[in-house]
């Protein structure tokens, strides 16, 4: 059986994937927790899964669609609250462009 | 008040009676939970205010003999979003958020009269089996306060096993719900993926969560699933199949019923005193005329692999929504957005958490999709195909909930592996879609041990009418936790 063995880099690329920092101790303790959940997951490699159809959801129902209706749901002031940062109606968030990134 | 010796009924007759208001019983719900939470912690928030309106509401309008939950107290597990009230999921990224609606479960709860008096704890997204992640307390285990209580539904199984509340709602998406049900020694019902709208509840994995009640009996648990059950046109998975009166097969009868014992459940891994237990609960139902062979699920095996990659995918997906733009916590000095998500997602989220999600964007990146994913996605089928052959020829399948009964807190964390092996026998069910209960079967080292017993998909009455009558037979509900430890 052969093993995955996840490496620190990818490690470090799926992380900045999923926008998440890690410092160096957390690189090295992911990795090695990764490498050994890799170690189970790697087991399915032994599963003969010849022309098996993916289930990807157990529901018994199909997509649906329903009238494209607008809907005021009067609730932008409560929406708001919750935000960390407002201006007005606004939500607010720090630059999206660096300095000397919009030239 | 505490709950540790009366069922919903008997609560409701008292209610109707007028020998209790709903708003003394309200009260008296909240000083026992602040009496007693300091020893089990199962709480996050407290709902006082709202419960206590809605109390006095009732008392003035009285209630009808058919409102079985009208003026019962519940607890809801914090991943299920509240209106105007601290939802958590006990991450510390949502700290301070306040839905502006509630799940369509607490809807019908409310419908019913049915009150809601506080948010419970959980590992932290629901990821985990300990409720050792959350963010912002450690619930004790209702029997031993040294051991956890299970998890991710640690906290709901606690303060119904503690006698706190009547019965509480959680979510299973590996085992959630009847892992910590079994670990509490209470009665757990992950419902037939589909049967429970999940809108409003706080996703993890799409396509394996389900939400369902934790209670002291079985009967009460079929009550509060004929509440919550149903189509919600929110919820494009939830089944249009018509909901049955789930108490209807109470009758204390298994006879002739065909059970399976796959023998996958009772081998390797699985502490021998727990089999023990759970064979004398199968011989039990025997015993009242049930016909039980065994069977194989060859594929048991490769569940776990199997979740993980899938359960992770779909974590690492549904959690990108978290970056602090819109509610919940947001870093603070910070220069650019690309730093905010960054920072807010490195110091909102739990290690267990951030594993998952490496995890599933691993499994969902290029390279490494067909390896990952749809292998594991193929592997399900196999998973669910298998169950349906056993289904074919019988009624249910019984087998231990767990692989050993509850331990110590901190055992097993810096090993995720051994933590992910501990859901091997409740796992399979979510894959498959299938409705599982777990029921106290016995004791083991003065801890709970639970029975799992496993439906063909939307045949949760059949579950309850086994359940119903092992219950009857054993009346193990009447041994409660002692307290002191």
């Amino acid at each position: 059986m052969t093993t995955n063995n996840i490496t620190q880099a990818e490690v470090e690329h799926v992380a900045s994937l999923a926008k998440l920092a890690l410092t160096e101790q957390e690189k090295t303790i992911f990795t090695n927790q990764l490498d050994k959940i890799f170690e189970v997951v790697d087991t399915l490699a032994e599963v003969d899964t010849e022309g098996v159809e993916p289930t990807y959801s157990m529901t018994d129902g199909e997509n649906e669609l329903r009238e494209d209706e607008a809907v005021d749901a009067k609730q932008r002031a409560a929406l708001l609250q919750n935000a960390p940062e407002t201006q007005e109606t606004l939500i607010k968030v720090p630059a999206i462009l660096t300095a000397g990134e919009d030239k | 008040m505490n709950f540790l010796k009366t069922t919903v009924k008997d609560l409701h007759q008292d209610l109707i009676a007028k020998e209790l208001s709903v708003s003394d019983l309200t009260k008296e719900t909240f000083d026992n939970i602040k009496a007693t939470d300091d020893r089990y912690e199962a709480f996050i928030t407290l709902m006082e205010e709202q419960a206590l309106g809605q109390a006095q509401n009732l008392d003035e309008n009285g209630i009808e003999e058919d409102q079985i939950l009208a003026g019962i107290p519940f607890g809801i597990k914090d991943n299920m979003v509240t209106k105007d009230v601290q939802t958590t999921a006990a991450s510390r990224i949502l700290k301070d958020f306040k839905p502006v609606y509630s799940a369509a479960v607490l809807e019908n709860l409310e419908q019913a009269g049915a009150i809601g008096v506080g948010k419970l704890n959980l590992d932290e997204f629901a990821m985990g089996s300990t409720t050792e992640t959350s963010y912002y307390k450690q619930t004790k285990n209702a029997w031993d306060q040294t051991k956890i209580p299970g998890g991710s539904s640690g906290g709901s199984a606690v303060a119904v096993a503690a006698g706190q509340v009547p019965f509480a709602l959680g979510s299973d998406t590996g085992g959630s719900i009847r892992q910590p049900a079994a670990f509490n020694g209470i009665v757990g019902l992950k419902p037939t993926y589909g049967r429970v709208s999940r809108w409003g509840l706080i996703a993890f994995a799409s396509s394996l969560d389900q939400i369902g009640p934790l209670t002291r009996t079985v009967e009460d648990n079929a009550l509060v699933l004929n509440a919550i059950a149903g189509y919600d046109a929110r919820d494009q998975t939830s089944s249009k199949k018509t909901v049955p009166d789930f108490t209807a097969g109470l009758t204390g009868d298994v006879k002739g019923m065909k059970i399976a014992i796959p023998k996958e459940y009772f081998g390797k891994g699985v502490d021998p005193k727990v089999v023990e237990v759970v064979k004398a609960g199968i011989a039990q139902l025997e015993a009242l005329g049930a016909k039980v062979e065994e069977v194989s699920l060859p594929h048991t095996k490769y569940g776990v692999a199997a979740y993980y990659i899938l359960g992770s995918s779909e974590a690492s997906s549904n959690l990108q929504r978290f970056d602090g733009i819109r509610y919940g916590f947001r870093a603070e000095n910070v220069k650019t957005l690309e730093d905010l998500y960054v920072q807010t997602r490195t110091q909102g989220f739990g290690d267990e958490v951030k594993r998952r999600i490496m995890l599933g964007t691993y499994s969902l990146s290029a390279g490494s999709y067909d390896a990952y994913f749809k292998k594991a996605a193929q592997v399900r089928t196999l998973i669910a195909n298998e169950f349906q052959n056993v289904f074919a020829q019988y009624d249910l399948i019984i087998a231990p909930t767990t692989p050993n009964i509850a331990y110590g807190f901190g055992e097993n964390q810096d090993d995720p592996q051994v933590a992910y092996m501990n859901d091997a026998l409740t796992i399979p069910v979510n894959l498959a879609g299938l409705p599982g209960i777990s029921i106290n079967a016995g004791f083991v080292d003065g801890l709970p041990v639970g029975m799992q017993l496993i439906g063909n998909r939307f045949e949760e009455a059949k579950i309850y009418q086994a359940a119903y009558a092992f219950e009857q037979a054993t009346r193990l509900f009447e041994k409660i936790p002692g307290g002191e430890n």
